[in-house]
């Protein structure tokens, strides 16, 4: 019971990861992407109606944890404080980013929340690939079950180690680019004209920079962590995940200049997707490694009561059938490319 | 007291405060809208639609207040109480991972469609959006009630071999005789907010002489559900609250009442200043024997004071304990008072032109926002020392790992960050009720989601 747990959650993480990291990426490009007023319309239309949904799958997937692996989700929230009270402030900027620029019709005031909004997005990538880096990398968990990490001590991988070390940096780095990449091909499908053929050449240029850091982050992960590849020599069909990232970086890189755009975009889901299963499978049954192996916790040590668990999964099944409902509801009902009312 | 524990009680709290002034116009709004848009289906009358737009707009500017602060509050369970969400989490985490999946889901997909879907849906099916985003709000109320009821009266619950809670019993847990009255009198309060905003709304364009119409009808469904949920604020719903308080934490019940002594035939007290060190009340006026009554339905009942109970039993804050909660009923009978004086204008054809009753009104609103806020403070206060009612203290239950300056700095970080939050959206708020709802006569298109 605890491992469905831990791929529901870890599924959860990537239907965040897939459907706010369009938003995210949306924003990460949006300053260079959408130049005139008219086109910053556009590209908030095309996140407007879904980015709070989008971040409600961050929400849940942090309530799952909690009640699924209490153990894991006090240890990680209290450690990583400082960097989560920091991703709170900024998903705060940015929602009021996306949410009053449009209150006020005046350039000052646009511009400054356009600013808000994009900067924001991209510190957010930025951390959240940190902190998938730290989960990989492993934390200082001892003996209490509980650890608390420095935002930076050295950038070298030494004895004490904070949220940020060049690994973690680089994981960042790479959040960073993929989103952007992720955010430009759902911009390029859901928008035309010069936006939309700009974002088209936005995710053109990320994409060799994605396969470089895609390369290296897998590179510095087996570096720094080699035990992470005895799942795939235990289950040899591990193996196809990474064979999938590669077949989506291909396709990305084929259907995007032919316009194919859903394919483009659906390819960068499944990318993201199978980068984040992958990250799973290596690490399973651990849910948060430390870097001494004999404090892990891992499913085992930190699953709630087998009672708990199985309540839970009659209403989540229940439940994530309904917002599956909504979702497709709601990206049926604002399909297609946006207009602007008024012959835009 | 221990520094970091005072500032993570202090984290929590002015979040949880802040983020609390938006649900609960929200959730009171959700319910009167549902009115306007139901009685502007039904007689086919474009005030009453123009009136559910604006509201909508006030609603929206709340409602993406509501969400960016309260995400905070999913988060501070791990970051500032570790210790309480590794002891409780097996069971508390339950009813907030619900919250997310049957009560956000739903109200985020759907608050776009009811804010800018009017265009493209027909009437009922944007009268459906309405009652979608009403029921997701009031879902979403009733999971929070019942967290905070698991740790007000614990049940459906074991303790596993390492000391930790678990769940042994889905319905006993979700279903706690706690969550019913403290919801319906949690609602009560909300509802009371959304009447007495849409209300002083409508006196403040009387008292201008501006938007007489939509004036007449924010008033009258504002005095109508205001005079209807004030009352059910204080009988039943405030009273049953009080009766289980009396039963299940007794301790609690003679700290807000500030009963330090036990004794038959308790008297009320309506003023008086709790003295801790003297163990009495100074300058007290009391209703001799009413509490008994009150908590008993006997005039010479035995109520238990504090003497009854051991002193690290006793909330830690008397003082503030006990105003809160008089703060609270003190103002819930003058909202009584208020409503049932207004009902009687409206229904003698005396209201609208009674500048000086418009004027009550409009200076009223700050005022059920004090209340609420009362009433959780009454709610959290009295179960302290407790984190988990008999089970957890507090002092155990926050992060040991997070320093106080630690605390200290995110805490001030938030002050700075709300406070601007605070400033957006009074400005926000402000500019909409200038504009005034007749700027709301054509209907908004699908894809203008810009202007959440």
């Amino acid at each position: 019971m605890a491992s469905v747990w831990f791929w529901i959650v870890a599924v959860m993480v990537a239907a965040y990861a897939v459907l706010d990291g369009f938003d995210l990426g949306a924003g990460a490009i949006y300053l260079i992407a959408a130049k005139t007023n008219d086109e910053r319309r556009r590209v908030l239309r095309a996140i407007g109606p879904v980015w709070d949904g989008n971040e409600v799958w961050l929400l849940t997937a942090g309530g799952t944890l909690y009640f699924a692996f209490p153990r894991i989700y006090a240890s990680s929230f209290s450690g990583f404080y400082l960097p989560l009270m920091i991703v709170l402030w900024l998903l705060i900027l940015r929602a009021i980013g996306i949410e009053f620029r449009v209150h006020i019709d005046n350039r000052v005031w646009q511009d400054f929340f356009d600013v808000v909004f994009s900067v924001s997005s991209i510190l957010l990538a930025i951390f959240f690939g940190a902190a998938l880096g730290n989960v990989i990398r492993g934390v200082p968990l001892d003996s209490t079950g509980y650890f608390f990490e420095p935002l930076w001590v050295s950038f070298k991988l030494e004895e004490r180690i904070g949220i940020l070390d060049w690994y973690t940096a680089l994981t960042g780095v790479m959040a960073l680019v993929a989103l952007a990449a992720h955010g430009s091909y759902y911009i390029g499908l859901k928008t035309d004209e010069d936006l939309g053929r700009r974002a088209r050449g936005l995710a053109l240029l990320c994409w060799p920079v994605q396969f470089f850091l895609t390369f290296m982050t897998l590179v510095s992960t087996y570096f720094i962590r080699p035990e992470i590849m005895d799942n795939y020599g235990r289950h040899k069909a591990g193996l196809l995940i990474p064979a999938v990232v590669v077949v989506c970086l291909g396709i990305m890189l084929w259907a995007n200049p032919k316009g194919k755009e859903k394919l483009a975009f659906a390819a960068s889901s499944l990318y993201i997707t199978f980068m984040l299963v992958g990250a799973a499978f290596a690490t399973y049954p651990v849910m948060l490694p430390a870097r001494d192996h004999r404090y892990d916790l891992t499913i085992y040590n930190s699953a709630a009561g087998a009672h708990g668990l199985s309540v839970a999964l009659v209403w989540w099944i229940f439940a994530a059938v309904l917002a599956v409902g909504y979702f497709v509801f709601v990206y049926w009902m604002f399909r297609g490319k946006v207009q602007l009312e008024g012959g835009h | 007291m221990d520094s970091a524990l005072l500032i993570h009680r202090i984290h929590f709290a002015f979040t949880a405060t802040f983020h609390y002034l938006f649900p609960q116009l929200t959730m009171g709004l959700a319910l009167l809208i549902v009115v306007l848009k139901t009685i502007g289906l039904r007689r086919n009358d474009p005030v009453y639609h123009e009136a559910a737009r604006f509201w909508g707009k006030i609603f929206g500017i709340n409602f993406v207040l509501g969400v960016v602060t309260g995400i905070p509050m999913e988060f501070q369970f791990g970051t500032n109480w570790s210790h309480f969400s590794r002891y409780a989490g097996g069971v508390i985490g339950q009813t907030l991972a619900m919250e997310g999946m049957f009560a956000f889901f739903l109200e985020s997909a759907m608050v776009g469609l009811f804010l800018f879907g009017e265009k493209r849906l027909s009437p009922k099916g944007h009268w459906w959006t309405a009652v979608a985003v009403f029921a997701g709000s009031w879902l979403s109320g009733y999971f929070i009630v019942a967290t905070d009821a698991f740790m007000q009266y614990p049940v459906g619950y074991y303790t596993d071999a390492d000391g930790n809670l678990q769940l042994a019993s889905f319905w006993a847990f979700l279903l706690n005789r706690w969550a019913g009255w403290q919801y319906a009198h949690t609602m009560c309060g909300a509802v009371t907010t959304g009447a007495f905003v849409m209300t002083g709304v409508g006196a403040f364009y009387m008292l201008s002489g501006k938007f007489l119409n939509h004036a007449r009808v924010f008033i009258k469904i504002g005095v109508i559900t205001g005079c209807l949920f004030s009352v059910l604020q204080i009988v039943p719903t405030g009273d049953r609250q009080g009766k289980l308080v009396t039963e299940l934490q007794p301790v609690t019940l003679a700290a807000m009442e500030g009963l330090f002594h036990g004794q038959e035939g308790a008297p009320l007290v309506i003023v008086g200043q709790p003295n801790e060190e003297e163990r009495k009340i100074d300058n007290p006026i009391a209703v001799p024997k009413m509490l008994s009554m009150l908590t008993y339905r006997r005039w010479n009942a035995n109520v238990r004071g504090l003497d009854a109970f051991p002193r690290q039993d006793w909330p830690g804050n008397i003082p503030l304990l006990y105003y809160s909660y008089h703060i609270m009923v003190g103002l819930g009978t003058f909202f009584i008072a208020i409503m049932a004086l207004s009902g009687l204008l409206l229904w003698s054809g005396k209201l609208y032109s009674a500048r000086w009753m418009m004027w009550i009104l409009l200076l009223s609103v700050p005022f059920p926002y004090i209340a609420n806020t009362a009433g959780w403070m009454t709610v959290e206060l009295g179960r302290q020392p407790w984190v988990v009612y008999g089970l957890m203290r507090t002092i155990d239950g926050y992060s040991k790992f997070v320093s106080a300056g630690n605390g200290m700095f995110t805490l001030l970080g938030f002050m700075g960050m709300y406070m601007v939050l605070g400033i957006l959206g009074l400005f926000l708020v402000w500019r909409e009720i200038e504009h005034g709802p007749e700027s709301h006569r054509e209907l908004v298109g699908l894809s203008t989601a810009e202007a959440v």
